[in-house]
């Protein structure tokens, strides 16, 4: 690349990254609005790893009252204990969903109310109250208990919620600014005759689209670090060992995501249907690459569908390196399947391109 | 520093649609050329291929030694081309705009200030593209036309959609690009643009060059006659219709009008008599060649 070549790629791409980032709805759509969803998935879901059990207890329970110190301190992780004496009130709380369960001790009997309207907190509540009778017979007989359980997750220990949704929702981020700025651009600047204008400068195609890309590139590293900052500041997001493989992740990601918006881009007429075009393609894709939430449960038709997702892959390749504590290799498939994606869709976008309309 | 230009033949279909239909014209170096004719004519289509934006589907165009539709960086660094539409990258300022199109052609960033002053946008120099009016866009498109000291300049409607005031203003700024020699090629709707700028003009409708000469020539040519009006009460109608030279002659509340082709001669015959008072001579303008060439009907 000649000198004069250098500074007129400089150029072009200082004013396509001030364009963009003087544009606020842009820059709302690109950073803003999907951590508003980190926001919104990380305080909801947060750390608890599911709510408490709501508990109203009426008079005095021996096993819960009389059981030892640790054992108390183990429940209350798990039990939100408020202690009333009016029975029939308690019960009507329980029925309108604002406890999920009544307890009362009658004689030797631990007495348990719950509401079936919520099925998963209904077998939670019977299955802990069933725990502590049995431990607390166990107890009164003085004999070490014969059997133990040792529970533990597969994943890292770290691995709450938003460890799930930070590489999903980022991935997201991503595809949408590359998307929708590649395809804006293109719009723009045919509408506006910009395209032909630098057609007749000194300057070849190459430079004005090495140009493009690089400015889409920085705009994805500013999403990147404006979602793990948040991310590790605020939600105790935790990344695993190779998560520096999201560099070539998210590069790989953005050029096939800047391909799709050439390609929404060129075939455009106006910078409305652009962006519609872009929208149909990147939000449904979102939610079929497991964006928004996992597809652990999908139908078989969806993982089917998700595998020509590239998002899918993006997704994937982030999710394995940044919080699975995966290798650097776990990234290299993605990464592959990324720029064969990018390499035939702009096949396509170049075939319908125009200069002007 | 001027180049000469040579269009051959040119040829351009869309469809059915004969957009250039055999147009062929030369610009000498130096000279401020212009294409005059409505909407559709083919002027622009004409200039896209002289830039080098269309290669013609027949007939050939010289700039200079170059074959533009090759599109050498080496002509294109001689060129200087404003397009119909304001063609600015969103949301940079005048400065930034006129910075940035002078790094695409290797320009140092002096010449951004000196650009500013000539087209008087350097109050507005770090105001969006955006906030600018109409005649300022224009002023400023032109301005990145120029960055970079080009020798040959193509304007393509550069006063289409301004108010009066902003088109006589803009005609300032084109007047002094052809003051250093460079050579101008324009396309306009406007017959006055055409006649106050142009060496040269080419009439084209339909996708042809009607007639081709400057602008005084142009008029002469036509033979249409001169009107003389003077104010009411100056002179007898017989009196005038009496005046050898005086082809017709309306006697109306506003004043009196002789229509004649001998001018010089009735002017002489009204100084001689001392009837003189609030005279108005008015001759044929471009717009009376234009519409004598394409006809009055109305085009949608």
């Amino acid at each position: 690349m000649t000198s004069s070549r250098t500074v007129a790629f400089k150029s072009l791409a200082l004013a396509m990254l001030k364009g963009f980032f003087r544009d606020k709805m842009a820059v709302f759509f690109a950073v803003i609005f999907p951590l508003m969803f980190l926001a919104l998935f990380g305080g909801l879901l947060g750390n608890s790893g599911g709510s408490k059990i709501d508990v109203e207890q009426v008079g005095k329970v021996s096993v819960l009252d009389d059981a030892p110190k640790e054992v108390r301190a183990y429940l209350k992780e798990s039990l939100d204990i408020h202690r009333t004496t009016d029975e029939k009130a308690a019960i009507r709380k329980v029925r309108k969903g604002d406890a999920d369960a009544m307890i009362t001790q009658r004689g030797e009997t631990l007495v348990v109310r719950f509401s079936q309207a919520d099925q998963v907190k209904a077998a939670t509540v019977q299955g802990t109250f069933q725990g502590i009778v049995q431990s607390a017979n166990i107890a009164v007989t003085g004999q070490p208990p014969k059997y133990a359980l040792k529970a533990d997750q597969v994943e890292d220990d770290s691995l709450s919620t938003i460890q799930f949704f930070t590489p999903g929702l980022m991935g997201w981020a991503i595809a949408s600014g590359a998307t929708f700025g590649a395809a804006t651009n293109l719009v723009v600047w045919r509408k506006n005759g910009l395209l032909r204008r630098l057609r007749l400068a000194p300057v070849p195609t190459w430079a004005v689209v090495l140009a493009r890309i690089a400015v889409s590139v920085a705009i994805a590293a500013v999403q990147a670090a404006i979602f793990i900052g948040v991310g590790v500041g605020l939600f105790g997001l935790q990344l695993t060992g190779s998560w520096p493989m999201i560099v070539p992740l998210l590069t790989a990601g953005t050029l096939s995501f800047m391909a799709i918006g050439l390609l929404a881009g060129a075939v455009a007429k106006s910078e409305e249907a652009a962006v519609g075009i872009a929208n149909f393609v990147v939000l449904p894709m979102a939610f079929l690459s497991g964006s928004f939430f996992p597809l652990d449960g999908a139908p078989g038709w969806v993982t089917a569908v998700s595998e020509v997702l590239p998002l899918k892959h993006l997704n994937e390749g982030m999710l394995a390196t940044m919080v699975r504590g995966e290798g650097p290799s776990a990234a290299l498939m993605p990464i592959v399947i990324l720029l064969g994606f990018a390499v035939v869709v702009s096949a396509i976008a170049s075939r319908v391109f125009r200069w002007d309309d | 520093m001027g180049v000469e230009i040579r269009a051959e033949g040119l040829v351009m279909t869309y469809g059915d649609v004969r957009a250039v239909d055999g147009v062929s014209f030369t610009v000498e170096p130096g000279e401020f050329f212009g294409l005059l004719g409505p909407n559709g004519a083919g002027k622009t289509t004409t200039l896209e291929m002289v830039e080098g934006l269309r290669k013609p589907q027949a007939g050939s165009v010289r700039v200079g030694d170059f074959i533009p539709s090759k599109r050498e960086p080496e002509l294109q660094r001689r060129m200087g081309v404003q397009l119909q539409s304001s063609s600015f990258f969103e949301r940079l300022t005048a400065r930034e705009q006129l910075d940035t199109f002078g790094a695409l052609y290797g320009v140092a960033a002096g010449r951004t200030d000196e650009m500013l002053e000539q087209v008087g946008l350097v109050d507005k120099a770090d105001d969006r593209t955006e906030d600018l009016s109409g005649g300022q866009k224009q002023r400023l498109s032109i301005a990145c036309a120029l960055i970079h000291d080009p020798d040959i300049v193509f304007l393509d409607e550069p006063t289409a959609a301004l108010d009066p005031q902003a088109r006589r203003n803009l005609w300032d700024v084109l007047r002094n690009i052809n003051d250093s020699g460079r050579t101008v090629i324009l396309t306009t709707h406007y017959m006055d643009e055409a006649e106050a700028l142009c060496d040269r003009v080419a009439i084209m409708d339909a996708g042809k060059i009607l007639e081709l000469d400057t602008p005084a020539a142009l008029v002469r040519g036509l033979d249409a006659p001169v009107r003389i009006s003077v104010a009411p009460g100056t002179l007898d109608a017989d009196a005038a219709r009496a005046m050898a030279g005086s082809d017709d002659v309306a006697d109306q509340d506003s004043g009196l009008t002789i229509t004649t082709r001998d001018p010089a001669r009735i002017l002489t015959e009204l100084a001689h008599r001392d009837a003189l008072d609030g005279l108005s001579v008015k001759g044929a303008s471009l717009e009376d060649v234009f519409l004598h060439l394409t006809g009055r009907e109305y085009r949608a």
